[in-house]
């Protein structure tokens, strides 16, 4: 039951990153429907699987690579929503569910089934730690879309080549403030995530930082966001600065993530 | 029974000829309703606007209507018939059907996909249906035309880009700003196209005008005009902190705004985005301002390479436009000829005769008992009296009357019989 969901909202998610790429092309509002009722309906499901396992398994289901993986993308189309409602942003499906689709096959492809929980991870702190850290990192990859859409349609304006999918781009302002908006809710997300990490590495292990290679990264990339606020306030960095800033935070993330996975070190094993 | 246009337009004719033929006003009215009176027209409706004058009519005899129409035009108009000759064009029948279309569309319009014509052609219609001009060919010739109009705007993407370097000004300053309402705008120096652009900006609603000018009286003049805010124009620099779009036209011959002075004022503004429109020529910005970041310069080539892209984009969309009016000029022929007397008769007739099949069955298997020759006598009964009914209508229908249409439509409805059926039998 818990895998048919799973692989429900994926095959879902699939069909909508499909019509997504398609708009790029194509685009009508029929399309732009299609792809949100097909989001909308993936993201329902994946809900349902993600309670179903809660339930199954009796703790939050964020304990490892496969269950992170998967909320980390239930968190982005999360966002991605508030987003839609919030700005309309069109085309957005477009840089986002490709994304979505990539980190839900990678989670699809992980070990599934559900273990005893490592004394270590029973702990209050796995829920608060892990959602903060995933909501913070989901919007951060919400402004690698933005951020990405920023510099298409910067380069059709810089370069007076009207073409393609200026005009059903966003305007560079609304984009800019977007990316802003999404690094300002991810960054104190990533703060207190860190610091729950540190509170809760301190009564796991009894002591608060272990320069373990996941709170290194974390920690980088940490840094690159508070140089993307700091530059933008300080010094006015925005637009195209701070749209290649945020790609940047998030590829960082990305390696973060699956570089360490790969890797095998550390205390962070099980994730 | 023929659709039939006569007209002429700026293509294929001079303004002078064009404004000597236009109907405006009270002539309009005037115009219609003696032109609706000629002997040759049934139905009659005039569109004039100041890039055409044309003539629609439903007519009996085409050649003879022809005549007639530049006789009243000449006439109405006061002008020489045969200077007529060279400047008017004549279709008829299919031809006429798809020009009709085609301007409703705004494909024959001189800026192809400009919204006005359908505005236009919606007036001369509603003229003519209070005048009571026009009848059910042209009634629904014109209801299709505007549909198809419709059809061509929400299915190709002819009206979407701008045209004019005024509307392009104002789109590309939507791509780049959320809100123009919340936007200061700036207009350095004044020329016709520089005060062109700067109107249809403020008429978009900016938050703030700023103008300057070499003169400082000129400033304070354009100022008043658009409600704004003069400022000398050793000063401009230091207003351009807060503007966001910035057109500028002076007689400058050197640049006013170098690279060096832009990054201070980038810095002053907090890297904010900014656009700016230089139509001098010679050129007043420093070209490689638009190397900075955040910094979008257009010159006048500029512009006009986004205008000659979107003209070019319109055409391509304009050819797609045409496949759907020959689509819809078809499924329109196909109602037109539905019209013609024989099917209807046809369809009729076997509507009656059905009738009288099923009315005969259900009686006869109620009554089995009954001879052969009451049977007889009772289908003879049934047919006499559909014959006597449809007779009146059949009659109708054959006779060569004026009405003809307008009868065909009304016993096709009274009867219940759709074009469709009328069509295939």
């Amino acid at each position: 039951m818990g895998v048919m969901l799973f692989e429900l909202a994926l095959t879902f998610y699939f069909a909508a990153t499909i019509v997504s790429v398609i708009e790029l092309f194509k685009g009508t509002k029929i399309t732009s429907r299609i792809i949100l009722m097909l989001a909308g309906t993936g993201f329902a499901i994946h809900t349902i699987s993600i309670i179903y396992r809660y339930v199954t398994a009796g703790h939050i289901p964020i304990t490892n690579a496969h269950e992170a993986t998967s909320f980390f993308s239930w968190c982005i189309v999360l966002i991605f929503f508030i987003l839609q409602f919030r700005y309309r942003v069109t085309l957005l499906s477009s840089f986002i569910m490709p994304v979505v689709f990539v980190l839900m096959l990678s989670s699809s492809m992980l070990p599934r089934e559900i273990k005893p929980l490592s004394p270590v991870l029973q702990s209050y702190w796995l829920g608060i730690h892990t959602i903060l850290a995933f909501l913070g990192n989901a919007a951060f990859a919400l402004a690698f879309g933005i951020g990405s859409m920023y510099l298409v349609q910067e380069h059709y304006v810089k370069s007076k080549q009207l073409g393609g999918l200026f005009e059903r781009l966003p305007s560079l302002q609304t984009l800019d403030e977007i990316n802003y908006r999404l690094i300002t809710f991810g960054f104190p997300m990533l703060t207190f995530a860190i610091i729950t990490g540190a509170l809760w590495a301190e009564s796991a292990w009894g002591s608060y930082w272990n320069w373990d290679p996941r709170e290194v990264w974390s920690l980088m990339t940490w840094f690159i966001y508070a140089i993307i606020l700091h530059a933008r306030l300080a010094a006015g960095w925005r637009g195209r600065r701070a749209a290649l800033l945020s790609i940047l935070g998030f590829l960082t993330i990305l390696i973060a993530f699956f570089g360490i996975k790969l890797l095998r070190k550390g205390l962070h094993v099980f994730l | 029974m023929k659709v039939f246009v006569v007209g002429l337009n700026h293509k294929t004719a001079d303004v002078d000829v064009r404004e000597k033929l236009a109907f405006n006003g009270s002539k309009l009215e005037e115009g219609l309703m003696r032109f609706r009176k000629l002997p040759e027209v049934q139905e009659a409706m005039i569109l004039s606007t100041c890039n055409r004058v044309e003539l629609y009519a439903n007519v009996s005899d085409t050649i003879k209507a022809i005549e007639s129409i530049k006789t009243f035009l000449s006439e109405f108009h006061n002008i020489n018939k045969r200077s007529l000759d060279n400047a008017l064009y004549i279709h008829d029948d299919v031809n006429a059907v798809r020009h009709i279309f085609r301007v409703a569309s705004s494909l024959d319009s001189m800026v192809i996909g400009e919204p006005q014509i359908l505005g236009q052609l919606k007036d001369a219609f509603e003229l003519a249906l209070e005048k009571k001009t026009t009848s059910i060919v042209l009634n629904k010739l014109m209801k299709k035309a505007i549909s198809v109009a419709k059809r061509v705007r929400t299915e190709t993407r002819i009206a979407e880009n701008a045209v004019s370097i005024s509307f392009a000004v104002v789109e590309l300053a939507k791509k780049i700003f959320t809100d123009l309402s919340k936007r200061v705008f700036m207009l350095l120096g004044a020329g016709e196209m520089a005060e062109l652009a700067a109107r249809h900006l403020i008429s978009n609603s900016v938050k703030e005008v700023v103008v300057s000018n070499r003169t400082y009286e000129r400033a304070c003049e354009l100022a008043k005009e658009f409600n704004g805010k003069p400022v000398r124009f050793d000063e401009f620099i230091n207003e351009m902190g807060s503007a966001d779009i910035i057109i500028c036209s002076t007689g400058a011959s050197d640049y006013i705004l170098k690279k060096s002075q832009m990054q201070k004022v980038m810095k002053d503004r907090k890297q904010r985005q900014v656009f700016i429109i230089d139509i001098s020529v010679p050129r007043n910005i420093d070209p490689e301002i638009n190397d900075l970041d955040n910094v979008y310069l257009y010159n006048i080539d500029d512009l006009q390479g986004v205008v000659d892209e979107n003209i070019f984009e319109r055409q391509k969309e304009a050819e797609k436009a045409e496949k759907i009016i020959e689509e819809e000029v078809e499924t329109y022929l196909k109602w037109q000829s539905s019209l013609d007397s024989v099917p209807t008769i046809v369809a009729l007739r076997e509507k009656a005769e059905e009738i009288k099949r099923e009315e005969l069955d259900k009686l006869l298997n109620k009554i089995p008992w009954i001879g052969e020759k009451d049977k007889e006598a009772i289908e003879y009964m049934a047919t006499a009296i559909i014959n006597k009914l449809i007779h009146p209508p059949t009659m109708a229908l054959k006779e060569d009357n004026e009405d003809k249409d307008v009868m065909i439509d009304i016993i096709r409805k009274l009867y219940g019989i759709n074009g469709h059926e009328a069509e295939k039998k």
